[in-house]
């Protein structure tokens, strides 16, 4: 699972869809990562893709995960733009995080209801039981 | 405006969904296109586009034809043809401009093939005074004779055309896409895999736009990931089969389908969801939504929850090594039968709610061809229908549904909370639709 699906993923209980507490999910700091140098960058794609990025989010889960790296803000770039070295730099960095680097094992909880979801082999199961459903 | 003439060919295939792809994608391009003339049984389409930049631009991501040539004639036979030419009032200017070009003639055959000397043919245009180097590999050039024949008889083919295009191609189409997504030669498919041609002919329809964001809720083995990534869409895909998605190990499965084509970078992930218990928060917007939702064939059509929920009672509170049993990584959770109207309601809600104004639904639906009934169609009041595309079988048929959505404002029919199939389709198909 890659970083960036971390950014589209809340709590699967529609119960906790009134809380603000559903997004995002909840790291747990032992998730085992995997960078995959072999997906190549597109910069408009990954521009494009920023522009759906809930930065807040995203630093919040790059923290979970021990990575306090992150501006507070959002790097601004829009589609079209001439790209100067330094926003290249920002894409390539932002490439490597959101797109090459993948959770294969390990477990996110809601902050709300913290109901635990498992990800088994990079992919994430975001299944609830009876009771929950 | 000025414009000039072009002859779209298309494939005999597919027939039904011909011009939904040719209107989708002139719209992609933005082009507005006259289909006054437009002949739904023919796969000749003679059309006034503005320039060759803009007609390529149309055709060369199109699966259902085969190209697009800038239209120099057309006749009856090969003298009416040639007297088409010659009478055309551009005739005088293409000449000039192409005269000193290296090229090559080549043949296309509509329905019938002819035994007639190709290079006897070819020297009778010679009045056309081409000067450049003849090249078989890389010509600047290729002119084609297109030929239409009237079989004779069922499978009898005829052997003299009735009639002959004659044009400079300009752009070829994607059709060759057909092969490259071949099933046969995908690493990872599964029985509900969907045919490649006609998975690309949605994601036209669908209007998938390079990066763009695009989803399938029922994503199975990917067919559509697939599809919508030849577009250039980033792809997520979601699906309640946790099997089908994670595949038969790392080189069969869906993300190994994407590197086989050399399309990693399309990829986002698959999740394994009930899409109607969805994770995806609900302020990211999709461009598209592609799929082929379970009709229930293959196995009945299933949500999460049990269907005999008194059974479950207190299963919450049950612990296995001092752990609840439904926190573990191994938990399995029931499921329970869902009808396909329900899951068509869901689909559209979530469509109105996700999808960009503008960006389209696309999904397929199947119907039995004995009942009587006219198919109610599923509509939405935020969703415009656009298409509604029959592919028919021998007892059953599908159709792809395209919508595009408008936003509340749009004010549409609405059917959604009603009842629309008439009979259940899983069992009508396994009682051959005799009943």
């Amino acid at each position: 699972m890659k970083l960036l699906t971390s950014n589209f993923l809340k709590c699967s209980v529609k119960a906790c869809d009134s809380s603000n507490d559903n997004f995002p999910l909840r790291y747990d700091a032992n998730c085992q990562l995997q960078q995959d140098e072999s997906i190549d960058c597109n910069p408009e794609f990954l521009i494009n893709i920023l522009q759906r990025v809930d930065w807040n989010a995203l630093v919040q889960v790059a923290l979970d995960l021990g990575n306090n790296s992150l501006p507070p803000q959002k790097p601004e770039l829009s589609p079209g733009d001439d790209l100067t070295d330094d926003d290249l730099a920002i894409i390539r960095d932002m490439h490597s995080l959101l797109i090459q680097t993948s959770i294969v094992e390990g477990q996110m909880s809601c902050r709300n209801c913290g109901h635990v979801y498992y990800i088994k082999n990079g992919i994430p199961n975001l299944l609830l039981p009876p009771h929950l459903a | 405006m000025v414009s000039k003439k072009y002859l779209v060919y298309m494939a005999h295939s597919n027939v039904n969904f011909r011009r939904a792809e040719l209107e989708s994608l002139a719209d992609l391009c933005g082009l507005d296109i006259d289909f006054s003339t437009y002949d739904e049984e023919s796969p000749f389409f003679v059309v006034d586009l503005p320039d060759d930049a803009q007609a390529s631009r149309w055709i060369r991501r199109s699966v259902l034809c085969k190209a697009l040539y800038e239209y120099w004639g057309e006749g009856k036979n090969l003298q009416e043809l040639h007297e088409s030419i010659k009478s055309q009032p551009f005739h005088e200017h293409y000449k000039q401009l192409y005269r000193q070009d290296s090229f090559k003639f080549q043949f296309e055959t509509y329905r019938g093939s002819t035994r007639a000397n190709r290079v006897e043919q070819i020297e009778t245009f010679a009045y056309l005074g081409l000067q450049g180097k003849i090249d078989m590999k890389r010509p600047d050039q290729i002119y084609t004779i297109v030929e239409e024949y009237r079989p004779l008889a069922e499978n009898v083919g005829s052997t003299i055309p009735e009639r002959m295009f004659f044009g400079r191609l300009v752009q070829r189409s994607d059709r060759h896409a057909m092969e490259v997504y071949d099933l046969k030669k995908r690493p990872y498919k599964g029985t509900t895999s969907f045919e490649a041609e006609l998975s690309l002919v949605s994601a036209n329809i669908a209007q998938v736009k390079p990066g763009s964001l695009m989803y399938d809720p029922f994503a199975g083995t990917g067919s559509f990931l697939s599809a919508g990534g030849h577009y250039g869409a980033l792809v997520l895909g979601s699906d309640i089969d946790g099997k089908m998605i994670r595949g038969r190990g790392a080189a069969y499965d869906i993300s190994s389908n994407f590197k086989y084509y050399g399309e990693s970078v399309q990829f986002i992930d698959v999740l394994t969801m009930d899409f109607t218990h969805n994770s995806i928060r609900s302020n990211l917007k999709f461009d598209t939504i592609l799929c082929d939702p379970p009709y229930g064939i293959r196995e009945g059509i299933k949500v999460l929850g049990a269907d005999n929920l008194e059974k479950y009672v207190g299963k919450e509170d049950v612990e296995l090594y001092g752990k609840k049993s439904f926190l573990h990584r191994d938990y399995i959770p029931a499921k329970k039968s869902y009808s396909l109207d329900n899951l068509l309601d869901n689909l559209l809600q979530y469509a109105s709610e996700r999808l960009t104004i503008g960006g389209r639904l696309a999904f397929w639906m199947p119907t039995a061809n004995d009942e009587n009934v006219e198919t109610m169609i599923p509509l939405h009041f935020c969703l415009e229908l656009k298409y509604n595309c029959v592919q028919e079988f021998n007892k059953w048929s599908r159709r792809l549904l395209v919508y595009e959505n408008r936003g509340p404002d749009f004010n549409g029919q609405d059917n959604t909370g009603t009842k629309r199939a008439v009979s259940n389709f899983r069992e009508r198909y396994f009682t051959n639709f005799n009943r």
